[in-house]
């Protein structure tokens, strides 16, 4: 057995330490709820993970780099607003430049933050909290207390979210879903094979030792920041196709859903470390969680919050746990 | 004061809380007024009391975010203990124990299995905050004993409401403990370098314990002020009020990295802040462009020294991360 985890390195073992409380959840719910396998709960745990993994990816980039993102919850409502509110007035854009409009005004949010960050030199947790409130009331001036609903936007977009590429069995592959996993996976192979990519993982775990290596910290800060915004961008997009009636209030409370999904995939809140892998599963974990805990039939909905909390709580516990003594297991055998 | 003492973060602050308040007093008349001064002070009353708290958290470098759903518990328990016939000195005693429990209960994650404080607490918001609405499910309740809701409301000693007198008790006891007692340079001390404060014999467990007991503690005794305040409690009380009071905290000049700041600092922060609102309603702003003044005040507070000293040192070499 423990030659086996030696062949493995820690950050490995905590993913498979992470997948396997996610198979823990799942069997267990499984237990609870009847029907708990088929291809509805399934969708219905898919659509819902579509919207917040864009975010959380976001969110990885910038906690590797030894930074928070508050603002990301407001930056998904003013995608998601001022979208929607131009398409109610150009409804022939081309929908490649509706996704295109969604990330640039994501990216220009997030590089609000970045220069306040990299180049101002002022905390990210200040810069972030400060946004959080000037993004939300920019989109609170600027809406005038109307709301965007679905009969103001196109024909595709309300259509969008039950747009399916494949089919298996009667699990669809909704294009939503697809849109979320390929921004995963690009970004997986980017954080993971990329060169430019591990100046993040150095600026986030010695900042002083990666100015003095000569890497730009401060761009890399910057980039990481545009990069949070402009998926953020793209979640708000998302939301918006998802729900189609739009508030002042969208995407509020995202920035805790976000940072909870990152923690619990394992990403180190202090900096350096951390996968996309393990976001994706840590994602899924919350999520899961969430839409589960509404489908159990023994506790009331008023149980939801109490119980995710709990479980997070739980998760991450666990994952910290069986991490450090997987870590313990191959310092022995060395 | 001399200018060295000026050029600090208090002096930066103080100045602008003089500038607030003289284009208040310019701008709106009745802003001098006794009973306008206390309002000041009453409509955040609650917030105010528990950003004392966090402070000292904060210089040991943690982070609190479970404090509003804390308050939120706390009021909720409350409802439902004097609703099945509990007496309500007794129901505010089980409360504040309450919100010390759950003060202890981050602790053990955050002092004895080293979680991150910003994680550990993050799970608590949600869960503290679950636990309030599977109290109240969708309900309100406000059948609260008269003198509970005029303690909240009305003048307690001369025209001064209970919640200010218990906000300059905190202010001054904590200002002591964190400036002049031993156990005041332990928090400084662990929020410099909590490693080396370990080998110096510092019992850095113990000290965390302590002050997310008292976090949890006081954090509870607001949500009651603020049932008091409103006469009712909803499952939602409070919610969202964690970012308003760190807010506060780090506008006062503490450090979000720990080992630095002041209670003198916070207060005046508290004050600049407290002001501007007061100031902007008065003048028929809406709260939403008051936030965000509050947070732009927040950005150019720390980005305006910053980029003056940057000015001041461009001609030399620097190295600063």
């Amino acid at each position: 057995m423990i030659k086996f985890f030696r062949e493995f390195h820690p950050h490995t073992l905590r993913i498979i330490a992470l997948a396997i409380v996610l198979m823990l959840t799942i069997l267990f719910f499984a237990s609870q709820i009847d029907g708990y396998f088929s291809p509805r709960m399934l969708n219905r745990i898919a659509t819902s993970v579509a919207v917040i993994l864009p975010i959380a990816i976001g969110q990885a980039m910038v906690v590797i780099s030894r930074n928070i993102d508050l603002s990301v919850g407001s930056i998904v409502g003013i995608s998601a607003y001022l979208i929607g509110d131009y398409l109610g007035t150009h409804p022939d854009i081309h929908p490649v430049i509706v996704v295109g409009m969604a990330l640039a005004l994501g990216s220009l949010c997030g590089a609000i933050n970045g220069a306040l960050v990299a180049y101002g030199r002022v905390p990210s947790i200040i810069v972030t909290l400060g946004t959080l409130a000037l993004f939300r009331t920019y989109l609170v001036e600027y809406s005038g207390a109307r709301s965007i609903t679905t009969s103001g936007l196109p024909e595709w977009l309300v259509d969008l979210p039950q747009r399916t590429i494949f089919s298996i069995g009667s699990f669809d592959m909704r294009l939503t879903v697809a849109m979320s996993l390929v921004a995963a996976i690009v970004f997986w192979v980017a954080l993971s094979r990329l060169r430019v990519a591990r100046k993040l993982y150095a600026v986030g775990s010695n900042p002083d030792a990666a100015i003095i290596a000569g890497i730009n910290s401060s761009l890399v800060v910057f980039v990481s920041f545009v990069l949070s915004g402009m998926l953020a961008g793209l979640a708000g997009f998302m939301f918006l196709a998802k729900f189609g009636n739009i508030t002042v209030v969208a995407g509020l409370g995202f920035e805790l859903k976000s940072v909870a999904a990152v923690v619990v995939g394992g990403v180190n809140i202090f900096g350096g470390s951390g996968s996309i892998i393990g976001v994706v599963i840590g994602t899924v974990l919350v999520d899961t969680i969430d839409n589960s805990l509404t489908r159990w039939a023994i506790v009331s909905e008023f149980w939801r919050e109490a119980l995710l909390g709990m479980l997070i709580m739980i998760a991450v516990a666990t994952d910290t746990f069986m991490a450090r003594s997987f870590g313990r297991m191959k310092g022995k055998t060395k | 004061m001399t200018l060295e003492k000026l050029k600090s973060w208090e002096g930066l602050l103080l100045i602008i809380l003089i500038l607030t308040i003289l284009a208040n007093a310019t701008l709106a008349p009745q802003f001098l007024t006794l009973q306008n001064q206390i309002n000041l002070f009453q409509l955040s009353i609650e917030k105010i009391i528990v950003a004392l708290a966090m402070t000292l958290i904060i210089i040991n470098a943690e982070i609190d975010l479970s404090v509003a759903s804390i308050m939120g518990l706390a009021a909720c328990t409350f409802g439902v203990l004097v609703e099945n016939g509990t007496p309500a000195g007794f129901a505010i005693l089980f409360c504040i124990l309450l919100g010390a429990l759950a003060g202890a209960f981050n602790a053990l994650w955050i002092a004895y299995f080293h979680i991150p404080s910003l994680v550990v607490t993050l799970a608590m918001l949600i869960m503290y905050r679950g636990i309030a609405r599977v109290l109240l499910e969708d309900r309100g309740i406000n059948g609260f004993p008269q003198w509970f809701g005029d303690l909240g409301q009305k003048a307690f000693f001369g025209p001064f409401p209970l919640g200010l007198f218990i906000f300059f008790l905190f202010l001054i006891v904590l200002g002591v403990v964190l400036h002049r007692t031993g156990f005041g340079r332990e928090v400084f001390v662990i929020g410099t370098n909590a490693e080396v404060a370990r080998f110096s014999g510092v019992r850095v467990s113990r000290v965390k314990t302590i002050l997310f007991v008292v976090s949890g503690a006081v954090s509870a005794l607001a949500g009651l002020l603020y049932a008091g305040r409103l006469a009712s409690v909803r499952g939602d009380a409070a919610a969202g009020f964690e970012l308003d009071i760190i807010t506060m905290v780090l506008l006062g000049g503490v450090s979000v990295f720990g080992g630095r700041g002041t209670i003198i600092g916070v207060l005046f922060s508290i004050l600049i802040v407290l002001n501007l609102r007061n100031g902007m309603a008065l003048m028929n702003i809406t709260g939403h462009i008051q936030t965000a003044v509050i947070g732009l005040l927040l950005i150019i507070s720390v980005l305006g020294p910053n980029l003056a000293e940057r000015v001041r040192f461009s001609g030399r070499v620097k190295t600063t991360i």
